[in-house]
């Protein structure tokens, strides 16, 4: 009997342990605790925007550090979806949602055709200005965030278009653009042009060969395009607080802030609200990281 | 002649059915009851997407007849000399009229001013006109919206007229490099009007006085006295309200340089501790990535809220480690120099005020920061890491070099392509990124916390110091460049990256 359970101890000990040849059981040991300790310093601050949003509104504020609260209770969620009928309040949140979705939506679509489009251009035609053009759109990278948003804002203002999603679609586009040709500009260079020059021989027109074999090949990229400035469109606050003034305009995290700024009151609706929008966003980004990073890399770190 | 059975043929047309049915039923049953709580309703919804659609369309159809334009040029030739002279006649008033409302655009927006006169009419002769089809339909009994969508459909209709005209009168030719221009002409369009108009506009801005005073441009006064004068006050006087050019310049560089040396040596220690045969690596990766897959507003503002003095995480750790250490002081009070050096401890370790003391503001945007910028260097490093082939470390092995001068020799060389364009990708993004600044501590107390960035944003829309912040914004833009020719002149150029 001792036995038994010593083996099956010995086996749970050898599996932690097999594949790590060249290192003895102690560093290894050592390597596990440290990556432990990097793991709850990354997900301890997430997980208590969590414990947060289940706390009872009597106990808010409590130096309690556990991680599901006592009298855990889901009342934060309802008043965040569904509004306080008690206070009379209605609930802004998916208001908020579709704002913020629309205009990124739109941003994101913009960018990935003109960039697909360019993008093409830039990776199998050879013509005066290229290099000056790819270099430029790099540039463009550098402009602070705020350093355009000053004329865009003044331009928009005499454009009457503060305070529409129009106006925020538009200042979105300004870095959401360069980038996503970057992308895949560094997605088509992968695509080996033999395959077009094969179609071109066969009498295809370039048009043929860019809807019927690049656009296909690279749905992908294109996908990946699209998610890269969707992502960054979608949690932005600076810009968004700017050009939006109106409240039945807001996006989200000029929503949440609201529920923010007020820390006794609505601490618990703020945790709820960002769990409910982190999760989503968290599950596609971590699916989705993994191509992330390649089209990253493709597009603005080529070594 | 096709076997599939009928069935099966509208087997995905029903899967559509049941799939719209469900989601019908979850709409009522689930978010009808409570549909008086919300605020979003179908009409917001279907308002806006006419909004999007309307930009969209108007948008995509300018792209068009602008794309048809420079085809014809490019790939249509007149058969005749006759043709030739209608053909470019037309060509040439499409191109009038184009740059008529280009400039029109410029007068609309203020980047020049005409007085009302025959120019001004000129310039606004193209919108004029269409002016007039939309109140001419307007007589004939639209309304105000659809006369829009109407006199849209009807310019579309005459330049399809048009192009059709030109495309009778020409014959093909071949043309090498028109495939390419047209293609990038949209994206080329866009930057123009999104990046190149604005910048020009700024450089205009920043030699005036624009303020809320002078109602943004409307009343502002222009000159170079008005750009030395901001060039002046940015360097002697305050960028915000309270802190000077200097002092912040400090401040953004202490902030690029920590940043970047945390990220980059953390992602490192993790990335050299996760690449190993090991069990479990995929999970620990997965969790040492979450703090790049929350959305940064939402960490910041979190955390904004954990740097409170009594019920925020971090005064709870620091005032229970507190209350350890006084603990063990006072057990340890009779022991010679341990004691001491708890009660020293005890006293010196606690919790602090984040909000108001300038040096533990600064370490709690540092910190939030510093947590969010690792993973992403952590990910690149580990790319690399992957690609050294395990060759070199077994001759290394044979050769008897010790793990420092492996790492020394053969990881820290072999990583290089990959951590030089990461490294200054971070350095321009440090400088630029204040998000986290300006939600956990607005740049407060005393601008204490405000980068350059943070401290431009502020003068422009707390203070509204518009002619300052356009001179400001290009300062901040000619250091960024100064520091890219450097990197590019150390690097060798940017061969690597248009290649």
């Amino acid at each position: 009997m001792t036995s038994t359970r010593f083996s099956s101890l010995r086996r749970a000990l050898r599996w932690f342990f097999v594949r790590s040849r060249g290192d003895s059981p102690f560093k290894t040991l050592l390597i596990h605790l440290a990556l432990i300790g990097a793991s709850i310093i990354a997900v301890y601050p997430v997980l208590r925007v969590v414990t947060i949003s289940l706390r009872p509104n009597d106990a808010l504020l409590t130096t309690d550090l556990r991680i599901i609260p006592q009298n855990a209770t889901l009342d934060n969620y309802r008043t965040v979806l569904f509004g306080d009928p008690t206070k009379n309040r209605q609930s802004d949140f998916f208001l908020w949602l579709w704002n913020s979705f629309s205009v990124v939506a739109v941003t994101s679509i913009i960018s990935v055709i003109l960039a697909a489009v360019s993008a093409y251009a830039f990776s199998r035609f050879r013509f005066p200005g290229r290099s000056a053009g790819l270099v430029f759109l790099l540039t463009t990278q550098m402009i602070p965030a705020g350093m355009l948003l000053l004329p865009l804002f003044i331009m928009l203002a005499q454009l009457r278009m503060i305070n529409t999603s129009l106006g925020l679609i538009i200042a979105y586009s300004v870095s959401s653009v360069p980038l996503t040709i970057w992308t895949l500009k560094g997605y088509y260079d992968t695509i080996p042009i033999d395959l077009e020059e094969a179609a071109l021989i066969d009498g295809a027109t370039r048009f043929t060969v860019f809807t019927k074999i690049i656009l296909p090949l690279s749905s992908p990229a294109l996908a990946i395009a699209f998610l890269f400035s969707f992502m960054g469109g979608w949690s932005e606050y600076l810009v968004a607080r700017v050009v939006l003034q109106k409240n039945d305009l807001y996006t989200w995290p000029l929503g949440i802030f609201t529920y923010a700024q007020q820390f006794t009151v609505a601490w618990g609706q703020f945790a709820a609200a960002s769990v409910m929008i982190a999760v989503p966003v968290m599950v596609l980004f971590l699916y989705s990281s993994k191509w992330l990073i390649s089209g990253l890399t493709l597009g603005s770190v080529k070594g | 002649m096709d076997e599939t059975p009928l069935i099966r043929r509208f087997l995905p047309y029903l899967y559509w059915l049941i799939g719209l049915f469900l989601v019908y039923f979850v709409v009522n049953a689930l978010i009808a009851p409570y549909a008086s709580g919300i605020t979003l309703s179908v009409q917001i919804v279907i308002r806006r997407l006419i909004e999007i659609g309307g930009f969209l369309l108007a948008i995509f159809a300018g792209l068009a007849i602008i794309e048809v334009y420079f085809y014809q040029i490019f790939f249509r030739q007149p058969r005749t000399i006759l043709t030739a002279w209608i053909v470019r006649i037309l060509q040439g008033v499409f191109a009038g009229m184009g740059l008529l409302m280009v400039l029109a655009f410029f007068e609309r927006t203020d980047l020049f001013r005409l007085q009302e006169g025959l120019l001004r009419s000129i310039l606004y002769f193209p919108n004029t006109l269409v002016d007039g089809l939309r109140s001419t339909l307007m007589g004939i009994g639209l309304t105000k919206d659809s006369s829009g969508w109407m006199s849209g459909v009807v310019l579309i209709v005459i330049f399809a007229g048009l192009f059709f005209l030109n495309h009778q009168l020409t014959v093909p030719r071949s043309s090498k490099l028109g495939m390419a221009y047209l293609l990038v002409l949209p994206a080329f369009i866009g930057v123009l009007v999104l990046i190149i108009y604005p910048f020009l506009f700024e450089i205009k801005l920043a030699f005036s006085n624009a303020s809320l005073g002078t109602q943004a441009t409307k009343n502002a006064q222009y000159g170079l006295i008005y750009g030395w004068n901001n060039l002046v006050t940015l360097f002697t006087g305050t960028v915000a309200k309270d802190a000077t050019f200097f002092e912040v310049l400090g401040r953004t560089v202490l902030w690029t340089v920590i940043n970047v040396v945390f990220h980059v040596s953390g992602g490192m220690a993790l990335a050299l501790l996760l690449h190993r045969p090991m069990k479990l690596q995929g999970f620990y990766r997965t969790l040492l990535v979450f703090p790049w897959a929350v959305p940064t507003t939402i960490v910041a503002m979190a955390l904004r809220n954990e740097f409170d003095s009594r019920y925020g995480l971090f005064n709870i750790l620091l005032s229970n480690l507190n209350s350890w250490l006084v603990d063990v002081s006072q057990g340890m009070v009779s022991v010679p120099v341990l004691g001491e050096m708890f009660a020293w401890l005890a006293a010196h370790i606690g919790p602090v005020s984040w909000r108001q003391d300038p040096f533990w503001a600064f370490v709690s945007v540092l910190i939030t920061n510093i947590w969010l910028g690792i993973p992403f260097m952590m990910v690149i490093i580990l790319g690399g890491l992957q690609s050294i082939s395990h060759e070199y470390y077994e001759a290394a092995e044979i050769d008897g070099a010790s793990k420092f001068q492996q790492f020394r020799h053969i990881t820290l060389p072999l990583l290089r392509p990959v951590l030089t364009p990461a490294v200054i990708l971070g350095v321009v993004w440090t400088f630029n990124k204040f998000d986290v600044i300006y939600l956990i501590t607005q740049g407060g107390p005393q601008e204490k916390t405000d980068i350059l960035v943070s401290s431009m944003y502020k003068a422009a829309f707390s203070f509204y110091r518009y002619g300052f912040t356009a001179m400001f914004a290009l300062v901040i833009f000619v250091i960024l460049l100064a520091f890219a020719l450097v990197y590019l002149r150390v690097s060798g150029g940017l061969k690597s990256v248009t290649e």
